[in-house]
């Protein structure tokens, strides 16, 4: 299979990218640090080229009634246009497909962001179910998106923008989204939302603008970062990565997003029932913290034995915030106890928290 | 094309091995095999002592993204490590063919070192890798 290619594919080679196959997408893993690039985010404010994720616009007078069925968490609590939403989509034994990003526009109109590597699975899914409703799901090839991250990434961003916008976009609520005009009046979307515990933005524009517009952010400063910094970024961050800390046979409640999934009542979401009988026989398994004091590094697959049973590892690295290894662990639930993982061959002590492990740039546990 | 020093052999697994006096061997890693790995967080090295067997695996090198076995080019006794690796294991990144060497072993038997591929040759790997 050829590899698919962002528009800023080019624009990454030439700032001396080293690329690797992300989801059947050729993408930077970085450019010459992935630590440096990691401090450069938590630090002062780095980019990244996210364009290979799903951008899906649903249209139709009863897409807000599509949604209701749809995600596990509310659209209702998105009351004004531009406000954002982060939800799990689920099968009907509470699997979750995937998580994503819901905007909305109008009744009439929201967009969705899904992952790079679930996207014929979600299109095909989005758009069986959305039959019924009637609604007009149309895949959005034609965006790139860029996340600008990092304590000083909005400064950064504003400072590009038409001078008309900046107010406006500079009072952007967090998980809020406007329209903008960018550098030469490239037209922006710009979202305050990210992934990787930051403050910043994440900017969907037309495919033809995202080079300049990259180029743009790197002359004011923005360091272009590869998806190796936003891994273990989003790791510090306590943020769930799609197909390895969750997937089909895990249910939100497990994957330790109880907090996205709205029982409000009256609203049948695809997937409730099974989540119900799940909270009321008492949820299984818990996704939890771990932290490694001593050297190594923990990893995806390792074994976790605690006093409640065995786990796993789902998403284990290197911390450059903490300097140590960090992880998200999968265990039966109940007191762990003291917790030990099988690093090749040697069991270690972990340290059981409750994530993120980086809060605001500074150490959380 | 990384630099590759001409005194040094090396393992197709891109481990080198340097002949100093006294017939002890320093080992590390290749230019290639570091920037292959990006930037190393941890290394477990070999204790004193420990008799080694070429083409065994004897260290551990730990990247961001993933872990891998150092194997010793020759056979012998561990006679040095390289202490500075266990807080700079970056040193590796910096400087794979000096400050960053990982460990030495007296070697029992010289007639090893010409089982290695010699600079050229890993050259030449190293080309037909990349193709």
């Amino acid at each position: 299979m050829t590899a698919q290619h962002t528009a800023l594919h080019a624009t990454h080679l030439a700032q001396g990218a080293r690329m690797i196959d992300f989801g059947g997408w050729d993408m930077p893993i970085h450019y010459g640090s992935q630590i440096e690039e990691h401090h450069a985010v938590r630090r002062d404010a780095g980019m990244f080229d996210v364009s290979h994720m799903t951008v899906i616009d649903l249209h139709g007078p009863r897409t807000r009634e599509f949604l209701r069925h749809l995600l596990a968490n509310s659209v209702d609590k998105l009351k004004t246009a531009g406000k954002a939403l982060y939800s799990c989509m689920l099968n009907e034994q509470g699997g979750v497909i995937d998580d994503l990003i819901v905007y909305y526009f109008d009744d009439a109109h929201y967009r969705l962001v899904v992952n790079a590597a679930t996207r014929a699975k979600d299109l095909d899914w989005i758009t069986r179910q959305a039959a019924p409703f009637g609604v007009e799901v149309k895949a959005r090839p034609d965006l790139a998106m860029i996340a600008v991250q990092g304590p000083n990434a909005r400064a950064k961003v504003l400072g590009l923008l038409h001078e008309g916008d900046r107010a406006r976009i500079e009072k952007l609520a967090r998980f809020s989204a406007a329209a903008a005009q960018g550098p030469h009046g490239m037209p922006l979307f710009i979202a305050r939302t990210g992934y990787t515990g930051e403050d910043g933005f994440e900017i969907m524009l037309p495919n033809e603008h995202a080079a300049a517009l990259w180029q743009a952010l790197t002359a004011a400063g923005v360091r272009p970062c590869g998806l190796g910094a936003r891994d273990t970024l989003r790791l510090e961050a306590g943020m769930n990565l799609y197909g390895q800390d969750m997937d089909e046979s895990v249910t939100p409640l497990e994957a330790g997003l109880a907090w996205t999934v709205s029982f409000d009542e009256g609203r049948d979401f695809i997937g409730r029932r099974a989540l119900e009988a799940q909270r009321d026989a008492g949820v299984p398994r818990v996704t939890v913290g771990l932290v490694l004091d001593d050297k190594g590094v923990l990893r995806h697959g390792q074994k976790v034995f605690s006093a409640a049973g065995e786990g796993e590892i789902l998403s284990g690295t290197f911390s450059p915030t903490l300097g140590k290894s960090i992880a998200l662990a999968r265990l039966p639930a109940g007191d762990p106890g003291p917790v030990t993982v099988d690093l090749r061959g040697r069991r270690v002590p972990v340290r059981v928290v409750k994530p993120p492990f980086v809060r605001e740039g500074r150490p959380a546990v | 094309m990384s630099e590759i020093p001409g005194d040094l052999k090396f393992l197709k697994s891109h481990e080198w091995a340097r002949l100093e006096d006294d017939g002890i061997v320093r080992v590390g890693i290749s230019e290639h095999a570091q920037e292959q790995l990006g930037d190393l967080v941890y290394v477990e090295l070999p204790a004193l002592g420990t008799a080694v067997k070429a083409g065994h695996a004897v260290a551990v090198v730990e990247s961001v993204k993933a872990a891998s076995d150092i194997y010793t080019p020759v056979s012998g006794e561990v006679i040095e490590v390289n202490e500075l690796l266990a807080d700079r294991p970056e040193l590796i990144n910096e400087d794979p063919y000096g400050e960053g060497w990982i460990f030495a072993v007296r070697i029992a038997d010289r007639g090893e070192l010409d089982e290695l591929l010699d600079a050229d040759a890993y050259a030449e790997q190293l080309e037909q890798d990349a193709h």
